[in-house]
């Protein structure tokens, strides 16, 4: 009796054949080539890479106690850093939904308002946080009003992105039905689309919460109000005892955070 | 009464789905329209209430011109016609009573609807639909948590709700079990009898067609060519409907098809 591999004559296989092993070397050798390049153009200072962990000893000495003195000032702003977050995703989920409507394709009227939300979600997405505390701060002055409205706009964005989609994926038989009662449009987003896009709402919304404590922690660093103020006056001082106490505080506050989303989730979800 | 004539339906460029179809329902009759897949029988289904835009034609239930309808009045016109769905299209987050409920959207006030306020005769006639197919005790349960015959019933229900003149059922039983199945068909053939409601129903089982309804209208590819007594339909006719290929039939000169 012969092998199947006698019979037909067919021992050989390879995944790719010649040309493609070739085009694969070529892509790779080619990606190589890039990352080289970009690690050259970028002029990094080696010295002072190489001395980065003496400089890191340094530091934690200096660091060394922290300094709990001003625990109470801490607090106080970590509380209003809190508050930050807080009041600027609930805005920020107010004002997303009606953008999330006019971006998913299936709820958009027609298509200038989809261009209308989508150019709305990608004003908020492309500027970063920090970009839109600077421009804030210039309209508003320094202080809490710049970063809620900061860390909004960049929450409208990554809400109504995830809603939106959220949106699009429902299942449309219902939405149908309801039509087919005679309910008008917006009973029919009420009955049939909100209540499909709930779990997704509050996943969007709990997640965009825990990011936005930790964006709001660095507000202060551009005086948009927070506790990035009092660690940007502990290192321009070179009060290193506080700054380590400031980061400590941080620390403690987004492992809380947290926990507390992840409660929220188990509860909500 | 709804009276259809000469209605045509096309999707883009292609072959006419529904070819100068006629057809005229009268009374608290319940009819079966039977057919292979593809043949128009949902595509007719949802001309009626408008899911589906009817390329021409004519389209008439009890005096009102439905086919040129727009925003309030083709509302208002939904409302007094409820449709069953093959796989129920209830909003399985909602509780059974909001199914029920959003029957009477087209009834109450925006406010009422998102508040979850409902009339107190709206509630007292649900209870009593809900108590008639056996589903009253769910009324607080959430919609995804019922079998398959119990989601149609709810399904059903909300239909009714709507105080419709008429009730279209696009295979209410095809997702169900044989037994099920024949619970609700049973069910819709007694409710047509106690409330006075013309029914028409898709349907794939024939048998079922026979035994729960009082005339049947079989379509092949786009027109009617069967349309008479359950007694009446004998293998042959059973032979014409199910025969016959898609694109043949439905390109064939559509005045000769009528």
């Amino acid at each position: 009796m012969s092998t199947i591999a006698e019979k037909f004559g067919r021992e050989d296989w390879s995944r790719f054949t010649f040309k493609q092993r070739m085009q694969r070397y070529a892509a790779f050798a080619l990606s190589a080539l890039l990352l080289a390049w970009a690690l050259g153009s970028i002029d990094v200072i080696w010295v002072w890479v190489w001395d980065a962990p003496e400089q890191m000893g340094d530091l934690l000495g200096r660091m060394y106690p922290p300094d709990p003195s001003n625990l109470g000032a801490i607090l106080r702003v970590l509380l209003e850093t809190v508050n930050i977050a807080t009041f600027a995703t609930a805005l920020g989920v107010v004002v997303s939904l009606p953008v999330a409507y006019l971006a998913a394709q299936n709820t958009t009227p027609n298509r200038a308002t989809l261009w209308l939300g989508r150019l709305i979600l990608v004003t908020s997405r492309s500027v970063n946080t920090i970009i839109w505390a600077l421009l804030f701060v210039a309209i508003f002055g320094p202080g809490v009003v710049a970063g809620i409205l900061a860390i909004m706009f960049r929450s409208i964005g990554f809400i109504g992105k995830l809603l939106g989609e959220a949106i699009e994926e429902i299942d449309k038989r219902p939405v149908e039905a309801l039509e087919a009662t005679g309910a008008s449009r917006f009973k029919v987003i009420v009955y049939a689309i909100i209540p499909q896009v709930m779990p997704t709402f509050w996943a969007v919304a709990i997640l965009r919460w825990d990011i936005n404590l930790r964006e709001s922690t660095v507000l202060g660093l551009v005086g948009a109000g927070g506790i990035g103020i009092i660690l940007q006056g502990a290192i321009d001082t070179f009060n290193w005892p506080e700054a380590a106490m400031v980061l400590l505080a941080i620390l403690a506050l987004v492992v809380l955070g947290e926990v507390v989303s992840a409660f929220l989730r188990r509860r909500i979800l | 009464m709804l009276k259809i004539t000469d209605l045509v339906k096309r999707y883009g460029k292609g072959d006419p789905v529904l070819k100068n179809l006629d057809l005229t329902i009268e009374g608290e009759s319940v009819v079966s329209i039977i057919g292979s897949s593809g043949a128009g029988k949902s595509t007719l289904l949802r001309c009626i209430n408008r899911l589906v835009e009817p390329t021409s034609g004519s389209i008439v239930l009890n005096g009102t011109e439905l086919t040129t309808l727009q925003g309030r009045e083709l509302r208002a016109a939904r409302r007094k016609i409820g449709m069953v769905f093959q796989s129920f299209n209830l909003v399985d987050r909602l509780t059974v009573m909001e199914n029920v409920q959003s029957g009477r959207l087209g009834y109450i006030s925006t406010w009422a609807a998102v508040m979850r306020r409902y009339p107190k005769k709206d509630i007292r006639r649900a209870f009593e639909l809900m108590e008639r197919v056996g589903i009253a005790h769910y009324a607080d349960k959430r919609a995804d948590e019922l079998s398959g015959g119990e989601r149609q019933r709810v399904g059903v229900v909300r239909a009714l709700m709507q105080d419709p003149e008429i009730l279209l059922a696009d295979e209410p039983t095809a997702s169900l079990d044989p037994k099920t199945s024949e619970q609700i068909m049973g069910l819709l053939r007694d409710l047509a009898g106690e409330l006075k409601l013309p029914v028409l129903i898709n349907i794939h089982n024939v048998n079922e067609a026979k035994i729960y309804t009082d005339r049947i209208v079989g379509m092949r590819y786009g027109r009617i060519i069967f349309d008479d007594k359950p007694d009446s339909l004998d293998q042959e006719a059973m032979d014409q409907i199910y025969s016959g290929s898609p694109h043949a039939d439905r390109s064939t000169d559509m005045k000769e098809a009528s």
